[in-house]
């Protein structure tokens, strides 16, 4: 019985959605209060029926209901409660059923937010609609999550043994919050070429959806390289895979189509580029989606893919990506009124963002797409890796960063520069003191770490002086600091990490010991530790630092019959500051383990500043929120 | 007592070939050996370096390179061998060649239209401001 509600939710769902995609786009056009109405009807409709199928599947999951294919496939009467719960989005047709729920909630909320008038939510619920539809078909036609499998086995074939892990069971809805959330301020984007809306009050509508887009981003990035670190046992986080650059381009474009709508918003300034970045984003999100689906990359985190599906993707994003860009060449040159500013403004300063953003995000979209094409059309084989992203990402992010501290110091439409700076030359001070220090303790890079430290330092110390000087402390005036300073806590451990790990790759039996960074290592008790799905060898690894015992870790290597899948278990001791880092290998010899250990110096640092920028975004929407009770008279009184 | 000196002598040198196929003793030479094997992808591996991969090919790799060092042979020459078997797929930074110009000159042509771009909007607008000035 279950897998016929769900099949049926999904078919009404799909019939509501080409409702409101028909009563939406129609209202563009005509009577747009009863479309509206009609429209946000739908899409109520349409998230009770996805929630309803949603839950229909979770159910089988969790009852172990191996009579569907996809839970027999993917799911094991063994597996935890808690991975019978998350695994339901480990694989490809429960993960796009995800994508349609976390659309269908959006949707949702473009309905219930009543920002912008009738026509512009109308056809904004349209353009959801159409995108419900096509995914909605893509599911019920290529991924059914709901087929039945006659006769039922006995056991299913369980879940990836890297998936079993809860970074991993947070890090795709998260993620997906991101990718789906740029939908909105698509839908937005192209309403507002639909109907020829275009203004302040359109930015106002918007923004809120690209803002809880980029923080859903930045959280899942940010998880998702905290997962690679500790999960795959090679103490690295960020390692340039395709999977990762499909959620790091939409983020980059996403950062600059956050600061280019706040020039719209203020000043009119920067109109259809706004809209442009708009589509972009969620455009990338979609190859994103296409890359990670489809089964045409080969990389660590491709575990569901199956070719025959990336055809339907890749139409179904040529139309989205096609549409939108033809419906922007049409009516975009209509919409622009050019803006008037002087050369030193806030304005210039937004448009170097962009500029510089948009390189970043096009290294990465041709570092990662470059192969896939060479290979399709001449047969040539190469390789792009961390050393061509060394080259090419990383001195974009470098002037990038430089400049960072002068945007927020500019006065929207003409600034003197001087004065605008003059207040920074503390954090100037603080960058060069930064610099002299690491260059003094520095034993290794001394140059590039200094660097990195002075720039990380103009940027956090600038951040907060900016703040400061600043006579009216808005939320939004937070909001730009502590994103800002996030993002030079991030370099931080990115650069200290990069530059001075120490890693050692030892043998250890009982009693010996090792060294890295400043911690001894001794191994204690080699031991089973089997669990209800896995069998288990962990061992005890005391450390030491100048003869003080400090804790023992516990590094375990588990192997996974029924998937036929190894996982390390790495035992990370952080203090905040720096990590130790422990994996354990093979057996070799008796008794003896090969253990890896690194000691990665202000490592925690690259995490805690990707939350550091969430949190800016949050301060950032939450300020809207809350501003937002005055904001609907002002509306009315300006639609009037 | 002598079997097992000899036990204990093979298991060692067995799990340290497996380990780290003989560390170079030259502080420089290994320094070089390391930094050469993270510019290399583990030819059978998903997106790894030879650096950090446990596949056996690039332990076979990792031992090359340290052959050759210890040989006298540069980088370069290093390099050219091993894509000459592999292809350069083996490279994880690829090299400037007609097909790979789109690759490397694309960022930067992206950086230079987008600043022209840039440049025209702002000249536009200061013009614009005056105006209404």
């Amino acid at each position: 019985m279950t897998a016929e509600i769900g099949q049926l939710s999904l078919t009404l769902a799909l019939a509501l959605s080409l409702v409101m995609a028909a009563a939406g786009l129609s209202g563009a056009r005509v009577t747009a209060g009863v479309s509206r109405r009609v429209a946000s009807n739908s899409a109520m409709g349409l998230l009770v029926f996805i929630v309803l199928a949603f839950a229909t599947l979770e159910y089988a999951s969790i009852v172990s209901d191996f009579s569907i294919l996809n839970v027999a496939n993917n799911s094991s009467l063994a597996k935890p409660l808690l991975y019978k719960i998350t695994g339901v989005w480990g694989n490809h047709e429960g993960s796009m059923l995800l994508w349609v729920l976390v659309l269908a909630l959006y949707t949702a909320a473009i309905a219930l937010a009543k920002r912008g008038s009738d026509r512009l939510t109308s056809a904004a619920l349209g353009i959801q609609g159409l995108l419900a539809a096509a995914f909605l078909i893509f599911i019920l036609f290529t991924s059914n999550p709901f087929l039945r499998i006659d006769p039922p086995p006995f056991d299913g074939a369980g879940l990836n043994p890297l998936l079993q892990d809860l970074g991993l069971a947070v890090h795709p809805p998260t993620l997906y919050i991101g990718y789906v959330g740029l939908s909105a301020s698509f839908a937005y984007a192209a309403a507002a070429l639909i109907t020829r809306e275009l203004d302040a009050a359109w930015a106002r509508a918007a923004r809120p959806f690209m803002l809880a887009a980029w923080i859903a981003l930045t959280i899942g990035i940010t998880l998702g390289s905290w997962w690679a670190y500790y999960e795959l046992g090679w103490g690295g986080f960020w390692f340039w895979d395709p999977v990762e650059n499909a959620s790091l381009m939409p983020w980059l474009v996403g950062t600059a189509l956050l600061h280019s709508a706040l020039a719209t918003e203020r000043t009119g300034a920067f109109r259809t580029w706004t809209l442009l970045l708009s589509i972009a984003a969620f455009s990338l999100s979609l190859i994103g989606t296409f890359l990670v689906r489809s089964g045409v990359l080969t990389s660590v985190h491709s575990f569901a893919n199956d070719p025959e599906r990336g055809t339907f993707i890749l139409i179904m994003l040529v139309l989205a990506i096609g549409g939108a860009l033809a419906l922007f060449a049409w009516r975009a040159p209509s919409l622009e009124t050019g803006s008037a500013f002087e050369p030193v403004s806030r304005e210039t300063a937004l448009l170097a963002n962009n500029v510089l953003l948009v390189t970043a995000a096009a290294t990465v979209f041709l570092g990662t797409l470059y192969p896939l094409f060479l290979d399709a059309f001449t047969g040539t084989k190469i390789s792009v890796g961390p050393p061509f992203f060394a080259v090419t990402f990383v001195p974009v992010f470098v002037v990038l960063l430089i400049l960072l501290p002068l945007g927020p110091r500019l006065a929207w439409h003409r600034s003197a520069i001087v004065e605008a700076v003059r207040p920074l030359i503390p954090a100037l001070g603080v960058a060069l003191i930064a610099a002299a220090i690491v260059s003094a303790i520095a034993d290794t890079h001394v140059l590039v770490a200094a660097g990195a430290f002075g720039l990380a330092a103009w940027v956090i110390s600038a951040s907060f002086l900016d703040l400061y000087k600043r006579p009216v402390k808005t939320a939004a005036a937070f909001a730009v600091a502590i994103a800002h300073a996030g993002l030079g806590v991030t370099l931080m451990g990115v650069a200290e990490t990069t530059l001075w790990r120490a890693e050692t790759l030892s043998l250890l039996g009982p009693g010996e010991t090792a060294q890295v960074g400043p911690y001894t290592l001794t191994m204690g008790k080699i031991e089973r530790a089997d669990g209800s799905n896995y069998a288990a060898i962990r061992a005890d690894i005391h450390v030491s630092k100048g003869g003080t015992a400090i804790a023992t870790l516990t590094p375990a290597k588990r192997v996974y019959p029924l998937e036929q899948q190894e996982t390390a278990e790495t035992a990370i001791r952080t203090n905040g500051v720096s990590d130790l880092y422990l994996a354990l290998g093979d057996e070799r010899g008796i008794g003896h383990f090969i253990v890896r250990a690194y000691y990665n110096p202000l490592a925690p640092f690259i995490w805690f500043g990707g939350a550091i920028m969430a949190l800016g975004g949050l301060t950032s929407l939450w300020g809207r929120l809350r501003a937002r009770s005055a904001q609907p008279a002002a509306d009315a009184v300006a639609a009037e | 007592m002598k079997f097992l000196v000899a036990a204990f002598l093979f298991f060692a040198t067995a799990a340290q070939a497996a380990l780290a196929p003989g560390t170079l003793s030259d502080l420089a030479q290994e320094t070089r050996a390391r930094a050469l094997q993270k510019e290399l992808r583990c030819v059978v591996c998903q997106g790894e370096s030879v650096d950090e991969s446990g596949a056996l090919i690039a332990a076979d790799i990792r031992r090359l390179i340290r052959e050759r060092i210890a040989a006298g042979e540069s980088d370069a020459q290093i390099k050219d061998y091993l894509v000459g078997r592999y292809g350069d797929f083996i490279l994880m930074k690829p090299p400037l060649e007609p097909n790979t110009w789109l690759l490397w000159f694309g960022p930067v042509a992206v950086l230079l239209i987008g600043s022209a771009v840039g440049a025209v909007v702002v000249i536009r607008a200061s013009r614009q401001s005056k105006i209404t000035k």
